[in-house]
């Protein structure tokens, strides 16, 4: 529902731009000779309230990929435009959810969601603040530090952070990979019910194929360094999907295969 | 219970060490050499005519407005340091040169500078504790973890909130235990600047009973107390590592 609607607001600009566009990305490491070529010639199109999901080989440059489109590295070549405008440095309208979690140990779970609200615009940020706490299931751990929350609750605190400012992208770089397999397919669930209560634009990064196919609407493989997009998959079953059904599991064998494994 | 098994063996090793000083001294027949308890007298009779008390008070003075003043100087500029790379390339050197520097050698331009008076020693404590407490700082800056200065970069915060609520909080821990370091120095340098420079504070106390007839039961007695204080001071820090705002570096 509030995809259409937010479509229907991008299609009274004049063309419907994409969110995300990236063209012609190089990227090489080092200098001179040595210099190794890490993102081979990457250019991608991500629609308003798309989630795409880029999976590759373990270090195949998607996490290179990934800074370079958050804005957080700069490409040697091509450009990523944000709403048709040249995005050169991170900024608050996409948020980048890592791995290994980048939540402040030193302030509460409550400080920690105010973190991002900057000025006076927003309100009451403590309000504002539990309310995004609540919607990812902590409740009553507003005055809780980190080192008191679990993995998983860590991870929530992390998303529900990002979510307070309204971002309109998502950037996730492997969010699940460093929480345990049950936890893991626990916060795949809370995602998508998340972000069916606000819709965003996702790009998501991932190692886990399952994982993709759950999540999102479009798959990108990628090859080994230096990475290019090899393959591009469209996921249109609704959610909740299922991935023991047929096609998904035909789905996902082919993106195995691109990745160089037949089962 | 559990705390008396932890420090018993500590206890009785310095009662070992006390009872054979005693029976050393009794057997040898020393007229110079006090025992454990004229220490005691000796410490109970400048208790009582609050002698003892000024010299504590003296010392402690000088620790706390030098090491006061310290903290003042070495947290801006060790967090300066650490956040621009040409503040850090520029002083750095200079405080890696002047920090071997035993502060004892800079009694002499002390005495230059300053005179016999209380600036002096509060000068050296200074120059003892402001360096470990710089490079601390500045090195703590350093190794802030890029993920937390991403996140604030993402963000768009604020220079100031990026200071107030991810630099400084992040660098605590590190501040703290410069502190911890440069109050252990300070303490130290305090009773040596005493010994040459003035008429009071616990070094002060230690020479002149040497040296006003041979009162070694107060040079000992002087010694002891120093340490004691010294003790207290390090466990003073160590609560402020307790605090909530600090402990997050070391939970989990």
């Amino acid at each position: 529902m509030d995809v259409k609607l937010k479509e229907a607001r991008a299609g009274a600009a004049p063309a419907a731009a994409p969110k995300i566009s990236g063209t012609g990305i190089r990227k090489h490491f080092g200098k001179g000779a040595q210099a190794l070529p890490v993102v081979g010639g990457v250019s991608l199109d991500i629609q308003d309230g798309e989630f795409v999901a880029i999976v590759g080989p373990s270090g195949c440059g998607k996490s290179t990929l990934m800074k370079i489109i958050s804005g957080f590295e700069q490409p040697d070549e091509g450009t990523v435009s944000i709403d048709g405008v040249v995005a050169r440095r991170p900024s608050p309208k996409g948020i980048v959810i890592s791995q290994h979690g980048s939540v402040f140990p030193w302030l509460t779970v409550q400080q920690n969601l105010m973190f991002g609200l900057n000025g006076d615009s927003h309100g009451d940020k403590a309000a504002l603040a539990d309310h995004y706490a609540a919607m990812v299931g902590l409740k009553g751990f507003e005055n809780s530090y980190p080192r008191e929350l679990s993995g998983g609750m860590l991870k929530r605190v992390e998303i529900a952070r990002a979510l307070v400012v309204k971002p309109e992208i998502l950037y996730m770089d492997e969010p699940f990979s460093a929480l345990d397999a049950l936890m893991n397919l626990r916060m795949r669930t809370e995602l998508l019910r998340i972000l069916a209560e606000e819709r965003h634009t996702v790009l998501l990064i991932t190692h886990d194929v399952e994982e993709a196919i759950y999540l999102a609407d479009r798959i990108m493989v990628l090859s080994p360094r230096p990475t290019t997009i090899q393959a591009t998959f469209e996921v249109r079953q609704a959610h909740p999907r299922k991935l023991s059904s047929p096609d998904l599991q035909d789905l996902k064998e082919a993106i195995l295969a691109q990745l160089g494994l037949t089962l | 219970m559990e705390k008396l098994k932890n420090i018993w063996p500590s206890l009785a090793l310095m009662a070992a060490i006390v009872a054979i000083w005693w029976i050393v001294v009794v057997q040898s027949e020393s007229v110079i050499f006090p025992t454990p308890l004229q220490v005691v007298t000796g410490t109970l009779e400048l208790a009582e005519d609050g002698t003892l008390w000024e010299h504590i008070g003296a010392s402690l003075f000088r620790v706390g407005t030098g090491f006061l003043v310290a903290v003042l100087v070495a947290v801006p500029l060790g967090l300066w340091m650490g956040r621009v790379t040409g503040a850090w390339r520029t002083l750095n050197p200079l405080f890696q040169i002047m920090r071997p520097i035993s502060p004892i050698a800079w009694i002499p331009l002390a005495i230059l500078w300053f005179g016999v008076g209380e600036v002096s020693p509060i000068f050296l404590i200074f120059i003892a504790a402001v360096f470990p407490m710089i490079v601390q700082t500045a090195s703590g800056v350093h190794t802030i973890e890029r993920r937390y200065l991403h996140a604030a970069e993402n963000f768009g915060v604020s220079r100031a909130r990026l200071f107030r609520q991810v630099i400084v909080p992040a660098v605590l821990p590190e501040i703290v235990v410069g502190m911890r370091i440069g109050l252990g120095v300070a303490w130290l340098v305090v009773v040596a600047a005493e010994m040459i420079a003035l008429r009071s504070g616990l070094g002060y106390l230690i020479i002149d009973s040497r040296n006003a007839g041979n009162r070694y039961d107060l040079v000992i007695a002087g010694m002891i107390i120093i340490g004691l204080i010294g003790l207290l001071l390090d466990g003073l820090m160590r609560l402020l590592e307790g605090l909530k705002s600090v402990r997050w570096r070391y939970g989990r």
